[in-house]
């Protein structure tokens, strides 16, 4: 739709420079005034024939009914529906005409034919525009029913395409109209109908089925064929399509889980916050955006670190106040910070009210990437799985390379021994917990994108988060990533067949009984340390 | 049998205070139906029906705290799920009560609960058959709580799962229960549960009688519980459960199958979160999915934490208290609650970890020490 | 035709007639050692995440007898005695009790049950329990659960008690809390437990650490009083201890073993003093 409406104010934008139309269908749209419905698609044919592209505002006013003319002096007004209030605008420069009502004006009539006719003719008129994308699209509007005109121009055109993409459209288009043509050879319809069972377009589905059903039972039989080979790609990229999901929600189990697997897996604390600090980094991008209201494209780039720093330092004061104190008491230190997550939420609804708040999404990150007509990724879902991955290799090469990940290491391995080695064990237990909070928080920015933010928005997470990293293999980031990725995928090939609710029943059993029978996770730390 | 009540009526020696704290509980019991059936509304000491089904209602959520005292601090095994064990008794009794309802819901359907009516349904699903008998209702209250538990504690236990891993798989154990009863397929009512009842045994749930004889069955099994719990704490089988808490390598080393005895006391704590949930339902008029919720699970855990875990008056003590503060408090300042529980929770593991009974405990050890000082000097 | 041959020769395998059927063999039975071996530990071998723990070991020890084991740190002590004990389950070989209990098969509280004691390295009691229910506990008794909950001290239970408190000196403390022990009255304490469980085989990681030279001295004296009635196992890396216990001494090295005998033929022993000293020592 959105695609659709930046294309409609790109075509107005191209046509304005021509402004008003020449003299030979000025007269012609005078006399359209006084035409006779019955009359009218005559008049169409002999408008396109004049080749204006100007013309093109008219057509779709006419076609969508909002093409009026003035009584007085026969001048073609579009009607344009503003705040509520019918305004006429000139066709060509949009500009209003102020001080016309409804009174003044009379409707052009459209019937059905007519609105077909128009819809070729705007098609037409728009395969020969300079942008392919306008090209594609109007041999696709084409495709629901051609004309005998249709199938001439583009047979005309059809050699001078550029572009390989319209070109195999316009071979589909002319597939459609050859397949059904009744004076075409057979052997002509029937390798008009191979060509078909390649493409996945809706409107060649319909075509195919009609010849299913037809007399002729050589092209029935190929049809069938056809429909067959069709049906194959589509349950194929259906497949892919699930894929992508599986792997959408992986990429948020990853991020949501990423944090947990560094301050659970690697410091062995267990944080019932950390879904707040999810939370407090979706928070942290709603109010960046309040803050730069003009800049929501930008404001992603400025939440996330925003949002890292937030939950982060967060983190840093919960692990100093509280958790550096229950050490070596797990079950304490759970307890605790389920009392912190308490306090986090009820903050969060104190001073931003417990409603959901809409956070908006970049416009670079909206809309999606529409592969074939079966099969569209939205883009929002794509940048975050990048995203997560990227955050995941990014984490993993801090604590590879960096001092930092050295010490992190050491003091997780060996405690004491770190300490006697001179590893100021405090600070690092600090850092790690702010790591990982901040990392939750980045994932935060990404879920404000996904979903609602309210102060609950943590607590979904909470369980899946610990379910990922105990899959995985505590202290294990690599597993991390494999469980949540598979938990994911699995999730979504679940549900078609159980509904939402059983596969996320069914995934947590799985998981249940699978820690029973391998308590330390996919993969364990070997090994007497492990002990 | 007698046998039994010997081994019933010896060794007090560990739980001194459990007979008085049970005299003390039926004695402010009777006390408080009496009031409220032979005084006068208006008298000064009346006790009003609303304030019976409240402490009837704090004497359920006791025994749930009682019953994860007995694991958590007995044996060591932080339960997050045992909220799941009492909403399924309480799901038993709201069957029973649902099918005493008869043909007087809405849609006057003679067999069918309202929502199933509703959802058009033909007929009753089999494991709605036999609810409307009482006794069966409670036998599966305390069965399907226990049976679970055996099931669950059978593969956890067996399989070494311990500390915190299995903490968070007793909170899934709970979500995934709290998902499952949402679904309005499962057949219990949904996201509205079960309510709407109109009397058990035949007397009306809303007569003050009713009331009173609820609240009072409900401190009498809460009694027995206790002395019952603290009797079979106190035998060598109560010691082999601390040392399973404080070591439990050592008691596997030295014979004992330590798996076993945890799934057992496990099962033992889940049939009395059962017992607990099917008291509580026809006290307060309701049951729905929102009692799996984990947040309910894990404010178990603080009333025991308040109260001092490993002692079991203290479970009881730290479930009332903090009950009745958060009625106090909700009725106050709703907002402020969560703040006021998210900070019990965090002073209570930093500063009081063994509850107010342990504070008790160091007090009295301090008089002790300045008593036997004054003596030597 | 080769299957045949393979279900006869299982079939001459199940009804061969040196050994006697699992299920026939009474769970609770005595340890049969009639060939006067307490312990065969054979061809085993352990890794750990390609560190070979235990490598083709092979050991035998003499009921009643009381030997060392000896070994620097990692060469594989522990994990033996995880192995004997259930603790841990090896990749290949076998321990057999006795001529009959297959240990392999068993879980710890079966290996303790069927007399088999083990001392852990760090000292563990149950802190929050008097001394006197430490004992208890460990007592050789029906440890199944309802057994457990309706069982009663007898008279003859408590003179046990009494005698082990006795013997590890703790008589007076019997009603205190095991946890305001000092270290070296644990390590007594935990003794105790394993004589409290009458076992046949008992298993003592490293009983001197952290000990005074007196109370050292008095465990040397214990030890050496219960072999012969009893079979005895100890680790230690104090020499000077072993010397005053052992009359066999195995050195293990790597997982397997390098040398038995007596100690004046350990000290001797040239593979010995080349791991122990190094290679000059030894060419010297």
């Amino acid at each position: 739709m959105k695609l659709f409406l930046s294309l409609c104010l790109f075509l107005s934008a191209c046509m304005t420079p021509a402004l008003a139309a020449s003299a030979e269908t000025d007269a012609l749209l005078q006399q359209l005034t006084q035409t006779k419905l019955s009359k009218m698609p005559a008049m169409v044919q002999q408008l396109e024939a004049t080749g204006d592209e100007s013309l093109l505002p008219v057509f779709r006013a006419w076609l969508a009914g909002d093409l009026h003319y003035i009584r007085d002096d026969n001048t073609l007004v579009v009607e344009v529906d503003v705040n509520g209030v019918d305004t006429f605008q000139d066709p060509y420069t949009q500009a209003t005409i102020a001080g016309l009502t409804s009174k003044q004006v009379r409707k052009i009539k459209v019937n059905n034919k007519l609105r077909g006719l128009l819809r070729g003719v705007i098609a037409r008129i728009q395969l020969t525009s300079r942008d392919a994308g306008v090209r594609e699209s109007a041999v696709r509007a084409l495709l629901a029913d051609i004309d005998d005109e249709t199938f001439a121009t583009l047979e005309r055109i059809y050699p001078t395409e550029p572009n390989s993409d319209v070109r195999s459209t316009m071979q589909t288009a002319l597939s459609i109209y050859t397949a059904q043509d009744q004076n075409s050879s057979q052997s002509a319809r029937l390798a008009a109908i191979d060509v078909l069972g390649d493409s996945l377009e809706n409107d060649v589905r319909n075509v195919l089925l009609s010849l299913e059903r037809s007399d002729n039972p050589v092209l029935s039989s190929a049809a069938t064929q056809a429909l067959v080979s069709i049906n194959r790609q589509v349950e194929r990229y259906a497949l892919v399509d699930q894929l992508f999901f599986g792997l959408s929600l992986g990429s948020v189990l990853l991020l949501a889980s990423i944090g947990l697997a560094i301050t659970f897996g690697v410091m062995g604390v267990i944080n019932m916050a950390h879904g707040e600090m999810i939370m407090l980094g979706a928070y942290t991008t709603y109010v960046v955006q309040l803050l730069m209201p003009n800049y929501i494209d930008y404001s992603i780039w400025v939440a996330i670190p925003a949002a890292f720093l937030v939950s982060g330092l967060m983190g840093v004061v919960i692990e100093r106040l509280v958790i550096c104190r229950l050490h070596g008491r797990p079950l304490e230190t759970l307890l605790a910070t389920f009392g912190i997550s308490l306090i986090l939420q009820q903050l969060v609804r104190t001073i931003f009210s417990p409603l959901n708040r809409q956070v908006s999404t970049p416009s670079w990150m909206s809309g999606s990437w529409e592969i074939n007509p079966v099969l569209s990724l939205t883009l929002n879902r794509l940048y975050i799985l990048a995203f997560a991955l990227l955050v995941f290799f990014a984490l993993v090469m801090i604590l590879k390379k960096s001092s930092l990940g050295l010490n992190v290491r050491a003091v997780s391995q060996n405690r004491s021994m770190a300490k006697a080695m001179g590893v100021k064990t405090e600070w690092v237990d600090a850092m790690t917990f702010g790591l990982g909070s901040g990392i939750a928080g980045i994932a935060g920015v990404a879920l404000s994108q996904l979903t609602n933010v309210g102060p609950n928005l943590g607590q979904a997470y909470i369980i899946d988060s610990f379910m990922v990293v105990v899959f995985g293999g505590v202290g294990n980031l690599l597993g991390t990533l494999v469980a949540a990725f598979t938990l994911g995928i699995a999730n979504k090939f679940l549900e078609p067949t159980t509904g939402a609710v059983l596969a996320a029943i069914f995934v947590l059993v799985f998981i249940i009984l699978f820690i029973q029978k391998r308590p330390k996770g996919l993969f364990p730390q070997k090994g007497r340390a492990a002990e | 049998m007698s046998k039994l009540i010997n081994w019933f009526t010896e060794g007090r020696s560990s739980g001194q205070y459990t007979l008085p704290f049970v005299i003390l509980l039926l004695g402010v019991t009777v006390l408080a139906s009496a009031a409220n059936l032979l005084l006068p509304q208006d008298s000064a000491l009346y006790v009003s029906t609303y304030s019976i089904t409240l402490l009837g209602k704090y004497l359920c959520y006791a025994m749930l705290a009682l019953a994860v005292d007995i694991i958590w601090g007995y044996c060591g095994i932080l339960s997050l799920g045992h909220g799941a064990f009492f909403a399924l008794g309480g799901y038993a009794m709201g069957m029973y009560l649902m099918r005493q309802i008869g043909d007087r819901g809405v849609y006057g359907h003679p067999e069918l609960p309202d929502f199933m009516v509703f959802l058009d349904w033909q007929e009753l699903p089999w494991f709605w058959l036999g609810m409307d008998q009482f006794w069966f209702a409670m036998v599966v209250a305390v069965v399907v709580p226990g049976l679970l538990a055996f099931v669950f504690g059978w593969l956890a236990f067996r399989s070494r799962v311990t500390g915190v891993y299995l903490s968070i798989m007793t909170q899934a154990l709970t979500y995934a229960l709290l998902l499952a009863f949402f679904r309005n397929e499962m057949g219990f009512g949904g996201n509205n549960g079960l309510t709407d009842f109109k009397e058990i045994l035949g007397f009306d749930l809303q007569a003050d009688s009713t009331r009173v004889s609820l609240f009072i069955a409900t401190a009498v099994i809460l009694s027995l519980v206790l002395l019952a719990s603290q009797r079979i704490l106190s035998s060598r089988l109560g010691k082999v459960t601390l040392a399973v808490r404080d070591a439990e390598p050592r008691t596997r080393f030295i014979g004992y199958r330590t798996e076993r005895y945890k799934v057992w006391l496990f099962v033992y704590s889940a049939v009395i979160a059962g017992v607990a949930g099917a008291l509580y339902v026809p006290q307060v008029g309701i049951i729905n999915p929102g009692e799996f919720s984990p947040i309910n699970s894990i404010e178990i855990v603080i009333w025991v934490a308040v109260g001092g875990r490993g002692t079991l008056i203290g479970a009881i003590i730290g479930a009332l208290l903090v009950n009745y503060a958060k009625t106090r408090f909700t009725a106050i300042m709703p907002d402020g609650w969560l703040f006021a529980l998210g900070a019990l929770f965090v002073l209570v593991t930093l500063f009081l970890p063994k509850g107010l009974m342990g504070l008790y405990g160091q007090l009295q050890s301090k008089r002790r020490q300045s008593a036997e000082q004054e003596v030597q000097s | 035709m080769s299957a045949l041959e393979n279900s006869l020769q299982g079939l001459r395998e199940t009804f061969r007639r040196d050994q006697v059927w699992p299920f026939l063999i009474d769970k609770q039975s005595k340890v049969d050692v009639s060939n006067q071996m307490i312990l065969y530990v054979e061809g085993l071998n352990l890794s750990f995440d390609g560190f070979k723990a235990l490598n083709d070991l092979n050991l035998y020890v003499n009921d009643g007898e009381l030997r060392c084991l000896i070994g620097a740190n990692g060469a594989g002590k522990t994990t033996l005695m995880d192995v004997i004990t259930g603790k841990s389950k090896p990749d290949a070989g076998s321990v057999y009790f006795g001529q009959t209990h297959n240990l392999l098969t068993k879980d710890e509280a079966d290996i303790a049950q069927l007399g088999i004691g083990r001392k852990f390295q760090k000292p563990t009691v149950f802190e929050e329990q008097t001394v006197f229910d430490n004992l208890e506990l460990s007592l050789k008794t029906d440890k199944r659960v309802i057994q457990t909950l309706f069982a009663r001290l007898s008279p003859s239970e408590i003179d046990r008690i009494d005698e082990v408190l006795a013997i590890i000196g703790l008589k007076k403390h019997r009603f205190m809390k095991a946890g305001a022990l000092s270290h070296g009255q644990k390590q007594w304490l935990e003794i105790g437990m394993l004589l409290a469980a009458d076992p046949r085989l008992l298993l003592i990681d490293e009983p001197v650490a952290g000990m005074t030279a007196q109370e050292t001295e008095r465990t040397a004296e214990l030890l050496t009083s219960l072999a012969g009635e009893r079979t005895v196992i100890v680790v230690e890396h104090d020499m000077e201890f072993v010397r005053s216990i052992a009359r066999t001494v195995t050195v293990l090295h790597q997982g397997s073993v390098l040398a038995e005998g007596t100690m004046d033929q350990i000290q001797n022993n040239k593979d010995v003093i080349e791991v122990y000293l190094g290679e000059e020592a030894a060419e010297a």
